[in-house]
């Protein structure tokens, strides 16, 4: 057997393994046999040790033969050859590749773990490790894919297992509104990216990675294009990494998302989902080096980012949304380092990074208990030493940075009132005008034919909220105001306290801002 | 030309229209519903024994077996082409799928004889090519939801007054164009430039485009949900653009549809997301995927042309599924209003991820049946156009949104109490998993589809213009400058008029 079939036979295994998995489990689910919590648990360990082990296979053997690039190709998916449309099968291992793949066998089989004992017995356990194991596929193809579409498609499948964990418990509303939050910006990001795509398609004639950087191994390749394309290609590209990665001005989804299951924020948003946006930039990377303009700008988004994660980070009320801003501080750093011309460093910090911040976010709710213990041991609260910013800046400044860091940069809020809430105006106005024309044309008898249907239920239920509730009548889009709404709204919503990630609603800024004053 | 081994074609068309008619003796709405899913069973039957048999054959076109028409008329009346052989499998199953999910509570409002006579109607018209035919039908099957709505008591003003312009327009363009009425030359290009304006027009009125998009939503909020759904998921309109119009249409009215067609794919796409009623939202949701087939339809280019026709077979599963997904709750909970999380999810499941593949699928989510066509109608918009293809892009990250807006309202948000199971009935299950294999089934195995497609693409091209595919692609490249009118109606030799 010669060494090609080998990697071949390895390369199918890791991408094999992952996939299997997600079509038993979620075969299973839908034909209406869920499989019981310890054979899912086991199947996922298998599939995981297994796919892992393959990819440590490869790495092995590409280090005792010193081979540095291995591309799998498994063919065409689609092709119409007259109009040279080629969707092409292929995985590339290289230096970049395969640690990144470990690394997320590594970290979803440790969370897998965790998760199969922190989720024991949890209605949603089987929904959880269906969206696990295509968030599981999702990362390993990203991670291996050689051509720009297999790497969409990975793209694709880590966002909307994203959007659906973050939403994991959906009794409540508010998980499910910073689960679509997640899911339209990373709609955006997939728009950006869609479009950066199809843009490589025609200027380089195909999607492979090989035609965009050149036949030499990662980082060594040269990029085929001249630099008003990189400039362009590349600022899409930034746009998507920005929005997967939660860099600005995209940044207000991270601590939304820590509102899923423990386990999930641990591996998706402060390990490997947040740093997919700066794979990307890695995986392109010799395309950033053609335009200097482009690095500038993959910099100053970095360093900006990373300043407002810093910021941001010290002021959260809750220790899942404060580790969401540290992550985002790192990966912000990370990106100056890709934009500086550095590889193999962003890379090291990215699987230490990914390392830590999972631990700690696994550690994060026995912490708190910990704590507790602790203060309640010594019978007070523990001492904080006050830093050395409390005696240089002024007081006045230290209200304003807090009140800037308190409310996320207005982020949020910036997007929703100026580009979310005019655009929803001017639907809801064209809404209107189209029932009045109805009315008009039909006598203006059946334009609110809805309202005056009568209900349809053949159990005669109409709904506990069949009044209509103005307090609810914010569309989910503008979730801005949302987040921000306070905990009883939603307890009368869902007749469940409000609790976790999101329970800082009922405080004002401009109080804790007069309190830190005080305090100081 | 060569035949099919059975008169499949007629036998699709036969079945439905008899069943109408015995159902409609019979007095049991019971054993009306379940000869209803029998006789649907039987033309989805005949249907597929129709595109299995044409795939046999290698064949653009084919006729029918024992053509009883063509021994009547003197002249084929059913035939197959490449374009239509998958549309009548998916009409077929889009009423057998409609009628296996009508709950027993519905019996009474969903009429089983006309939505049969319906499947007649629309399979006759899919199995036409001879326009003067295909506009008889088109209007004949404006009457069922016009009955409909009628017995319901509700007001039919503004369905009537747009179908009723729809069917003028197709008419009158139909008798003044050459084809049907010949005079001199200068007469001719005149009478061409009117004909082709109304046929346009016409078409455009039934595919719903902005501003004559508003019998939609009015058919959606009046008629029946089955009813609604049948009437506009199998996208007839684009089926008109593609017999009618298409062959005699210059460039410029293929632009000015490209160009309208993507106003009104965003429009919808934005106005879905201010609904409050799901059947508005379905309705603009799928306005606005109808919208980006037509956008696809009028690129005129191999690539854009096969997207188009891709995604025109899976925005009519993938959206008649989303649909039919939708009744299912709606039929279970009454009206469904988006104003308030109703958390469905814990009651029924299977529902809830339905509604999750279809519709994602009908945004071109990667691994479903949408992904490819939804990446070849990008592809040959940008080929062409380069902000065009920006705009469709836009339209589906926007379309993506609202889907998963929907789900969460309707799925999540809330702890739902019923008195009564909620769940699906295996009858409603069998469906799911019917869907869900077709959808993934495709998206996983695309290659067969889109070589199919591909190739009805570049025949419907070269007989647009009579032109070698070659040339057709070039002039396809640089075709949105104004060029003189070609005349070439699609029919075959021995059909074409003096």
């Amino acid at each position: 057997m010669n060494l090609d079939l080998i990697f071949q036979a390895l390369g199918v295994c890791v991408v094999a393994s992952p996939s299997l998995l997600l079509a038993i489990i979620g075969l299973m689910a839908l034909a209406g046999w869920p499989l019981g919590e310890r054979l899912l648990t086991r199947l996922t360990a298998a599939a995981v040790v297994f796919g892992m082990a393959a990819a440590v296979a490869i790495l092995v053997l590409m280090l005792a033969t010193g081979v540095r690039h291995v591309a799998i190709d498994l063919g065409d998916w689609v092709s119409i050859p007259q109009q040279h449309f080629h969707f092409h099968w292929k995985f590339m291992f290289d230096r970049l590749s395969v640690p990144f793949t470990i690394l997320s066998f590594a970290l979803c089989g440790t969370v897998g773990a965790f998760a199969s004992r922190y989720l024991h017995r949890e209605p949603g356990f089987h929904r959880f490790f269906v969206s696990y194991a295509l968030f599981l596929l999702g990362m390993v193809i990203s991670s291996l894919a050689g051509t720009i579409e297999t790497l969409f498609l990975g793209w694709e499948f880590v966002g909307l297992s994203s959007a659906l964990l973050v939403a994991f418990f959906h009794e409540r509303p508010s998980p499910v509104r910073n689960g679509l939050r997640v899911w339209c910006v990373y709609r955006i990001a997939d728009a950006a990216f869609l479009v950066a795509a199809l843009a490589l398609h025609h200027l380089t004639g195909g999607g492979d990675f090989d035609g965009l950087i050149g036949a030499g191994a990662w980082p060594e390749g040269h990029a085929s294009i001249s630099p008003s394309h990189a400039l362009f290609v590349g600022a899409l590209l930034l746009i998507a990494a920005a929005g997967k990665s939660g860099l600005l001005p995209f940044s207000g989804w991270l601590p939304r998302a820590m509102e899923g299951p423990t386990p999930s924020s641990a591996v998706f948003y402060g390990a490997l989902s947040v740093h997919l946006g700066a794979y990307l930039l890695l995986r392109v990377s010799p395309m950033l080096e053609l335009s200097p303009l482009l690095c500038a700008a993959v910099v100053v988004l970095g360093i900006s980012s990373a300043i407002f994660g810093a910021l941001t980070e010290r002021v959260q009320t809750d220790v899942k949304s404060a580790l969401a801003f540290a992550s985002l501080t790192q990966v912000g750093i990370i990106v100056a380092e890709i934009g500086f011309g550095l590889r193999y460093i962003p890379l090291i910090h990215i699987i230490g990074h990914a390392c830590l911040r999972t631990l700690q976010i696994l550690r994060s709710p026995s912490l708190l208990y910990d704590y507790q213990q602790i203060e309640n041991a010594i019978g007070s609260h523990l001492p904080h030493e006050a830093s050395i910013w409390r005696r240089i800046i002024p007081p006045s400044v230290r209200a304003w940075t807090y009140r800037f860091a308190y409310e996320r940069g207005y982020l949020d809020a910036m997007l929703d009132d100026f580009i979310v809430r005019p655009l929803l105006n001017v639907f809801r106005w064209c809404d209107r005008m189209e029932r009045r024309w109805t009315n008009f044309l039909s006598g203006s008898e059946a334009a609110d034919a809805v309202k005056n249907r009568p209900a349809e239920s053949p159990l005669g239920w109409n709904g506990p909220e069949d009044a209509e509730s103005p307090d609810l009548e914010t569309d989910v889009l503008e979730t801005g105001a949302l987040e921000t709404g306070s905990p009883d709204q939603e307890a009368r919503e869902t007749g469940v306290p409000k609790t976790g990630a999101s329970s800082r609603g009922g405080l004002n800024a401009s109080e804790d801002a007069a309190q830190v004053e005080d305090r100081s | 030309m060569p035949h099919l081994h059975l008169p499949w074609l007629e036998l699709s068309v036969l079945i439905p229209l008899l069943g109408a008619v015995y159902l409609g003796l019979l007095k049991s709405r019971e054993a009306a519903y379940r000869h209803c899913i029998v006789l649907c069973g039987l033309t989805l039957f005949c249907a597929v024994g129709e595109w299995i048999d044409f795939g046999v054959l290698h064949a653009f076109e084919a006729y029918d077996q024992w053509d009883i028409f063509g021994v009547v008329l003197h002249q084929h009346l059913f035939v197959v082409d490449e374009l239509s052989a998958p549309l009548l499998p998916l009409a077929a199953l889009l009423y057998l799928m409609t009628v296996m999910s009508t709950l027993r509570t519905k019996l009474n409002r969903f009429s089983f004889a006309w939505a049969l006579f319906s499947e007649a109607i629309l399979l006759a018209t899919l199995s036409c090519r001879e326009p003067s035919v295909i506009i008889a039908l088109m209007a004949v099957a404006t009457v069922p939801p016009w009955i409909e709505m009628r017995s319901r008591g509700h007001s039919t003003r503004v369905y009537s007054w747009h179908m009723g312009l729809f069917v003028l327009l197709l008419t009158g363009g139909w008798l003044l164009s050459p084809a049907a009425a010949p005079g001199p030359g200068e007469a001719v290009a005149i009478t061409t430039l009117l004909a082709g304006a109304m046929l346009t027009a016409a078409a455009l009125l039934r595919s719903g485009i902005v501003p004559v998009h508003c019998w939609m939503t009015d058919l959606f909020e009046k008629a029946t949900f089955g009813t609604a759904l049948l009437y506009v998921a199998p996208m007839t309109g684009a089926y008109v653009v593609m017999r009618i119009v298409l062959p005699i249409a210059p460039s410029w009215a293929l632009h000015s549809i490209a160009i309208v067609s993507l106003i009104t794919s965003v429009y919808a796409a934005g106005m879905a997301l201010v609904q409050t009623d799901a059947r508005r939202f379905y309705c603009y949701l799928f306005l606005s995927h109808s919208s980006l087939v037509l956008v696809g339809l009028e690129l005129v280019t191999p690539i854009g042309l096969t997207g188009a026709l891709c995604v025109w077979l899976s925005v009519g599963l993938s959206l008649g599924g989303f649909g039919l997904s939708l009744r299912c709750v709606e039929a279970r909970v009454g009206k469904i209003s988006l104003k308030r999380f109703l958390g469905l999810y814990d009651h029924s499941p299977t529902l809830a991820v339905l509604f999750l593949i279809t519709g994602l699928a009908s945004i071109g989510f990667p691994g479903t049946i949408g992904f490819i066509g939804a990446e070849l109608l990008v592809e040959g918009a940008v080929g062409v156009y380069p902000l065009v293809g920006f705009a469709v892009v836009l339209a589906a990250a926007m379309n993506g949104i609202a889907v998963m807006w929907v789900y969460f309202r309707i799925f999540t948000g809330a702890v739902h109490t019923a008195p009564l199971s909620l769940s699906v009935r295996p009858v409603e299950r069998i469906a799911v998993l019917i869907l869900a294999a077709l959808i993934i089934g495709g998206g996983l195995i695309p290659q067969p589809g889109v070589a199919s497609r591909y190739h009805a693409a570049v025949e419907l091209m070269r007989r647009r213009g009579g032109e070698p595919v070659e040339a057709a692609v070039e002039h396809a490249a640089v075709s949105w400058f104004p060029q003189r009118p070609t005349i070439a109606l699609e029919t075959a030799p021995e059909q074409t008029r003096p």
